[in-house]
């Protein structure tokens, strides 16, 4: 009888986030769904409580069913029979919940079968299901694959696959291969085309989440003799035509209920979608910063899990006469992981918000072409979830894995048996910060908006911001840890020297996150004073981390990389 | 071939983590600390007839509830999981209703209804547990029933196959259309609320939950599927004599909140002579009478 939504004031407080609104509007054309579709809000307080309420359902299935199952489902896991993917039975069961509950495709648009959710409140579905079962996450999140056929494929192409998905057919992205994992351009399945135009795919590709999927979206070699990714081209397969075959399916570490497939394909007929040789450079791009937000997601929810299994421990063990909540070492333990969990939820629904503004604004211009200062916005907050969409995902994976290793540290010995969810926690956070780049990857893509100034100038912005007088004291601290960083990346780009640059990266970026994630936090203690707490204490272990890497640049002299290189 | 099936389901205080403030001093219930849910088993019967249902395209499911107003929320939830319409019977006539004023005034409106192949209720409801309303309306309407369903295997030929749990094991019947069924909640839970259809149908409601205001009235109206089916005891051609207290033979002497302690259990064959002698044995130490 747990709902994961309800037990959570902080997901009300970025649902009701005061650019919702606008959001809002926008996603609903001023609400001119209410007339065709029953079950399309009229304004914005009814859209506000229908999210309200579908969550309540997301939570209830994953406090009642997914979290129940979660353990089995670890135990357990997929197997192949006969190159199929069987799931786990609670996988099986998770899914039958999800789809009669109706909440696959929840971005979809209506008129293809969806619920036209914004990004956000879809992204809290996420946290949710990822804070029930990692694993599940990955099967269920995988409709974010729709919204590539959306954006990129032609009319026809939705009308066959949308609908299909928002009905509960799951999905798979196949990009990785033996030889081809964060370098993508080295991928080399061969689409060959027929001469009536239609396509075949042939060859292996290799950890495919869900490679068994009802719908593939496959990024193959196009074009014979390439070998960069102006050769690859984007390509839908449909199950339902066969030739594509489970080798095999990995066995992991962690998120053991998501089938991770080797695949063969041998002539599987495909289709592609939108433009040849489109596939890597604008595609998989697309598909890949929606993935890397469902990964923050998850991250999040797994940080939310480790939290309150450490909470609930640390309260109830007792040691030398009291609970062990009440030694200051635990008590210490569990507010910098509470302070980590909302920093990284703040700054997920932060992106989440930009992503829906300019994703909202590209979907505006497919009907009419938009205004000056219509434009003039989507390109900001299109240049803003570039910039946070990398931070969010490395600096939420790396502090869903800090939590979850602390969250056995809190049980102790018994942490370290398979007893405790926190020993799955664990192992299934460990993968948030390899899959959909890892975060060395984050950072090259992140480190950009750092010496283009993106997070330069949304941070004093923010700090132009007015707020209550008992919190001027860390907005201070915070206007230092800016300046903090303005220096370092004054001092490192200085030096003119790329290698230097990217030598220094995951710092300034890391720099960056503390301050985006603190001034975060102030916006929300500023709202709500229950976040006032986390604040202080995350602005605190801010304030200590930005300091160690402004001192460790600041004494660095550049010809010191030396002591750090290899050579293969 | 398609079915027209009622489900009979209550709003009840829930009773499954009863505190010490449950029972009020003068052993009524204390509804504000108990929230109202739907009843446990009724979702199980709802489930089933779902599931028929979809295993019959274009057949109906209707909730029945008895109960003030509020109780339109059964109504909703059951819209919310794929049912497709709703009742509330409702009328002041109706309170203090026992097992029997309670299924006189349900199986009268399930006779205004009128088209019906399959009742299906809950076993019991956990604020009674008598489960007595489901069999009684069977009685009353001359229907045939199966109580202890588990599972609604398929109806063909006119027929229901049903399988239900006995105390030694399960067993599968045959039954003639139209039928009572009572379910048990070992059968599969029910489906969760379907995300579009909450959306659809939130502002679902009786008359009378809106009366009292013009917007929300107004809207419904132009929406007929929003609209629940509120019935009186006139409406249903009721006998006031057999409804609510004056048609209630049952008296409550005390409510006391009981701990079983007994750890053995005995077994009574099921003969006059064993039953006999437990009666006597069970009045004789004024368990009942």
């Amino acid at each position: 009888m747990a709902n994961f939504y309800t037990d959570n004031e902080a997901l009300k407080h970025y649902l009701s986030h005061p650019m919702m609104e606008k959001i809002v509007a926008l996603k609903e054309r001023d609400f001119a769904d209410a007339e065709k579709y029953d079950y399309a809000p009229q304004d914005y307080a009814d859209a506000q409580d229908s999210y309200d309420k579908v969550l309540e359902i997301v939570g209830e299935i994953c406090g009642d069913i997914v979290a129940e199952n979660a353990e089995d489902v670890d135990h357990t896991g997929p197997r192949v029979e006969n190159n199929r993917v069987i799931y786990a039975e609670g996988t099986q069961r998770n899914l039958d919940a999800c789809r009669k509950a109706g909440l696959m495709g929840m971005a979809m648009p209506r008129r293809l079968g969806g619920l036209n959710f914004p990004i956000t409140p879809y992204i809290m579905a996420a946290d949710i299901v990822s804070r029930a079962d990692a694993g599940f996450e990955n099967l269920w999140g995988l409709q974010d694959c729709a919204e590539t056929i959306y954006e990129f494929a032609d009319e026809e192409q939705k009308q066959k696959y949308i609908p299909r998905v928002c009905a509960g057919e799951t999905m798979s992205m196949d990009l990785t291969e033996p030889d081809a994992g964060s370098d993508l351009q080295s991928v080399m399945l061969k689409a060959s085309q027929k001469e009536d135009g239609s396509w075949v795919l042939n060859g292996v590709k290799r950890f495919i989440t869900n490679g068994d999927a009802d719908i593939h979206l496959v990024l193959a070699r196009s074009e014979e003799g390439t070998k960069d990714g102006r050769g690859l081209s984007m390509f839908i397969y449909d199950k339902r035509n066969g030739g594509v075959n489970v080798r095999r399916i990995e066995n992991k570490m962690g998120i053991k209920g998501s089938p991770t497939c080797e695949l063969t394909y041998k002539d599987a007929p495909a289709e592609l979608v939108g433009t040849r040789r489109m596939g890597l450079i604008k595609y998989v791009m697309a598909l890949m910063n929606g993935a890397r937000l469902g990964i923050a997601a998850q991250s999040v929810g797994l940080s939310e899990a480790a939290y309150r299994e450490a909470l609930s421990y640390a309260k109830e063990r007792q040691q030398f006469g009291k609970a062990i909540i009440e030694f200051p070492a635990v008590a210490e333990i569990l507010s910098v992981m509470k302070a980590k969990l909302d920093a990284s939820r703040t700054l997920l629904y932060a992106c989440s918000r930009f992503v829906d503004m300019y994703k909202v604004y590209d979907d505006i211009a497919k009907e009419r072409k938009l205004e000056l200062a219509e434009k003039k916005e989507a390109k900001e907050y299109s240049k803003l979830a570039d910039a946070f969409t990398p931070l969010a995902k490395g600096m939420t994976s790396e502090f869903c894995n800090q939590n979850a290793y602390d969250a056995i540290q809190i049980h102790g010995g018994s942490g370290f048996m398979k007893d405790y969810a926190c020993e799955r926690i664990y192992r299934d956070a460990r993968i948030t910060s390899i899959y959909e780049g890892t975060t060395q990857l984050q950072v090259v893509a992140a480190i950009r908006h750092v010496t283009t100034g993106t997070y330069a100038n949304w941070i004093n912005e923010q700090l132009a911001v007015e707020c209550k007088p008992e919190l001027q004291d860390v907005k201070e601290t915070l206007t230092f840890m800016a300046q903090q960083y303005a220096n370092a990346v004054e001092a490192v780009t200085g030096v003119n020297d790329t290698n230097f640059v990217d030598f220094m990266a995951r710092r300034l970026v890391e720099m960056a996150g503390y301050t985006v994630m603190g001034l975060l936090l102030l916006e929300d203690a500023n709202r709500n004073d229950s976040f006032e707490k986390s604040l202080r204490v995350f602005v605190k272990l801010g304030q200590a981390e930005v300091a160690k890497h402004a001192d460790f640049i600041g004494n660095f002299r550049p010809e010191q990389i030396e002591n750090y290189l290899y050579k293969a | 071939m398609s079915l027209n099936i009622i489900v009979l389901a209550k709003q009840v205080p829930d009773t499954r983590n009863v505190g010490k403030d449950a029972m009020k001093e003068d052993g009524t219930i204390n509804r504000a600390v108990l929230p109202a849910i739907f009843n446990p088993e009724d979702l199980n019967a709802l489930e089933q007839a779902l599931k028929l249902k979809e295993m019959y395209p274009g057949s109906k499911v209707t909730i029945l509830t008895m109960g003030p107003a509020r109780a339109a929320e059964i109504v909703r939830e059951g819209l919310y999981r794929g049912a497709d319409g709703g009742i509330v019977l409702s009328d002041r006539a109706f309170a203090g209703s026992d097992t029997l004023a309670t299924s006189y005034a349900l199986s009268a409106a399930v006779r205004k209804i009128g088209k019906y192949d399959l009742i299906i209720g809950g076993r019991q409801a956990i604020d009674g547990d008598t489960a007595q309303v489901g069999p009684q309306i069977a009685e009353k309407l001359g229907l045939p029933q199966v109580t202890y369903a588990e599972d609604i295997i398929e109806v063909k030929d006119g027929k229901a196959i049903v399988k239900r749990r006995i105390e030694s094991g399960v067993e599968t019947v045959s039954a003639p259309l139209p039928l009572v069924v009572t379910v048990n909640g070992s059968a599969d839970a029910c489906r969760p609320r379907n995300a579009k259809n909450v959306q659809k149908y939130k502002y679902a409601a009786v008359p009378s939950e809106v009366a009292a205001d013009d917007k929300k009235k107004a809207f419904i109206e132009a929406r007929p599927y929003l609209e629940i089916g509120e019935w009186s005891a006139q409406d249903v051609n009721a006998d006031l004599a057999q409804c609510g207290l004056s048609g209630s033979p049952t008296k409550v002497k005390q409510i006391e909140n009981v701990v079983f302690t007994a750890k053995d259990a005995r077994r009574v064959e099921n003969n006059d002579e064993e039953l006999e002698t437990l009666i006597k044995e069970l009045i004789a130490n004024h368990t009942i009478g």
